[in-house]
């Protein structure tokens, strides 16, 4: 097997593209960061459909806003670690209280940029994302669910926050298999003993660690979560039942993300 | 086309709604909606492009409250262009009422939910924007406080809009030289707004803000010049229209007490019966 060298954020990007081209609505809006995020393709390409508004990050989203007022399917793309802090008013108010259609699409997100520390860190995202009535949240695990979860936000007009990571990562899916199902998670490991809940680029590491503790006899439950609002309830609930203790795994702190919304829940 | 004098008549009965749905839900924003309401009168009534009965047209102009908290003059405005039955303005501020006490798009013909400062003028650029590339031909209108010039974001919305030379966009300044704390100058200095904006690539005018005539020949002209987003300094008195109301900072958001409002409404009434004879 040969070793993924694709980022989910280009898997995000190439399939943007792709969806872009036969819908001209589609509309990309940014801040300086079309290298971060892999934008180069789409910029040369489609320019009437991208937008460039240098490092401003709450005039992006409120340019987004706009857009998607007048009829635009805008996805909104950068750092998480900026638009989930610094244009989070922004997300708040003109995109998701005003309902308009609008996805951030934060890349290089939990500690995804390692050295360059905390300033580069979005440790916090899921947990003040969570708290806007009407904005939902994603986490795809590896480039194949990337690519059907845009595919999906590219017809849907909700407002959205998508988070994914820098490096390329382990595949978890394979090319052509249903790994997005709005809303739903995914069961990748059958288990009796204990469930790990996991979501975005943890996934994969969730199964392994499944995998180590079946050499120990332990038979683990591995639920892929990449919808994390509106979160599959029934899931949780199925996997609390099933086994009676749930660990979970997030690129994130321990307050208020997925962790938090399982505990909600259970 | 409507004339000066009803627009002044207009301006009047919106300053006695406003005053009068302020006093009913016991809170608002007073200063601030009395010195918008020439503009949102001269806007909606002579200048916009909008018509109450196709609020979706997507040919429409655009308008954004930016300084939501001046939403009692903006309620008493769409009231009165049409755009839900004057009969509910006392609802304002009550339980399940639609006139919450900022602009929201549960009101028939409110475009945003606004009220955090600062915004108004990045969504403006973006319909505008959207306008540009789907090769539509409305104009969008942002009204701004002065207050609200403190915000940094105005200035990445404004940088952004002079680069993509958004003629299409006309933004307003409700020039009242008064916020919360006291004058804007002493708070902390937001001048030079005109200079401001000319850098980003703005072309900048002033006029009177209370001024009909002035206003509406100004807004009317936009673009000030092609390829240039306007921005228009409307120089007005915060709670204009009531002698014991302008320029008192604590009228930001004061509630008039029923001799208070008998007391305005008089004054009101007289400006009224002398627009009528006139």
């Amino acid at each position: 097997m040969h070793e993924n060298i694709t980022p989910c954020r280009k898997a995000f990007t190439s399939a943007l593209l792709e969806e872009a081209r036969t819908d001209n609505n589609i509309f990309v809006v940014t801040s300086d960061a079309r290298g971060s995020v892999t934008l180069d393709d789409f910029a040369n390409e489609l320019p009437e459909q991208f937008v460039e508004v240098g490092i401003a990050e709450q005039n992006a989203v409120g340019m987004a806003a706009g857009l998607a007022s007048c009829g635009k399917n805008v996805f909104v793309c950068g750092p998480a670690c900026f638009y989930s802090a610094r244009s989070l008013e922004q997300i708040k108010v003109d995109v998701a209280y005003s309902r308009n259609s609008v996805k951030i699409v934060g890349v290089s997100g939990g500690i995804s940029y390692g050295a360059l520390g905390s300033t580069h860190h979005s440790l916090h995202d899921i947990a003040v994302m969570r708290t806007f009535p009407g904005l939902n949240i994603y986490l795809p695990a590896d480039r194949y669910q990337t690519e059907q979860l845009t595919r999906y936000l590219a017809k849907s007009n909700e407002p959205a926050y998508v988070r994914m990571g820098r490096n390329a990562v382990p595949d978890v899916y394979s090319k052509g298999q249903a790994s997005f199902t709005w809303g739903k998670a995914n069961v990748l490991h059958e288990g009796t003993d204990v469930s790990i809940i996991a979501t975005g680029e943890t996934v994969y590491h969730a199964l392994e660690a499944a995998r180590m503790l079946e050499q120990e006899n332990i038979s683990a439950l591995v639920l892929d979560m990449p919808t994390i609002k509106p979160i599959d309830r029934e899931a949780i609930l199925m996997a609390a039942k099933t086994t009676g203790r749930i660990i979970t795994v997030e690129e994130h702190s321990i307050y208020g993300g997925l962790g938090s919304a399982v505990a909600e829940i259970v | 086309m409507i004339t000066d004098l009803e627009l002044e008549r207009i301006a009047v009965s919106v300053r006695k709604m406003t005053l009068e749905m302020i006093y009913n839900a016991s809170g608002g924003h007073t200063g601030g909606s009395l010195s918008a309401a020439d503009i949102l009168v001269v806007l909606y009534h002579s200048v916009m492009n909008i018509n109450p009965a196709a609020i979706s047209n997507e040919d429409r102009d655009r308008f954004i409250l930016s300084k939501g908290h001046s939403v009692e003059s903006y309620y008493a405005v769409l009231a009165s262009k049409g755009f839900f039955d004057k009969t509910i303005l006392p609802t304002y501020g009550k339980f399940n009422s639609i006139l919450a006490g900022h602009p929201t798009k549960k009101v028939p013909g409110i475009e945003l939910n606004s009220g955090a400062l600062g915004h108004g003028l990045s969504v403006g650029a973006g319909m505008a924007l959207a306008a540009k590339r789907s090769g539509k031909s409305f104009y969008t209108y942002v009204l701004m406080g002065d207050g609200e010039q403190g915000e940094g974001s105005l200035m990445e919305a404004a940088a952004a809009a002079g680069h993509y030379h958004l003629d299409n966009l006309v933004g307003i300044i409700d020039r009242n030289g008064l916020q919360i704390s006291g004058p804007t100058e002493l708070v902390c200095r937001v001048d030079d707004l005109a200079g401001k904006y000319a850098a980003c690539g703005w072309s900048v005018r002033f006029c009177n803000g209370h001024y009909i005539k002035e206003l509406r020949e100004r807004l009317l002209s936009a673009p000030f010049e092609k390829g240039k987003p306007s921005l228009l300094i409307a120089q007005t008195v915060k709670g204009k229209g009531v002698s014991f109301i302008e320029n008192k900072p604590d009228w930001h958001h004061k509630v008039p007490s029923e001799e208070q409002l008998d007391r305005a409404i008089k004054e009101l009434d007289k400006q009224m019966e002398e627009l009528i004879n006139a």
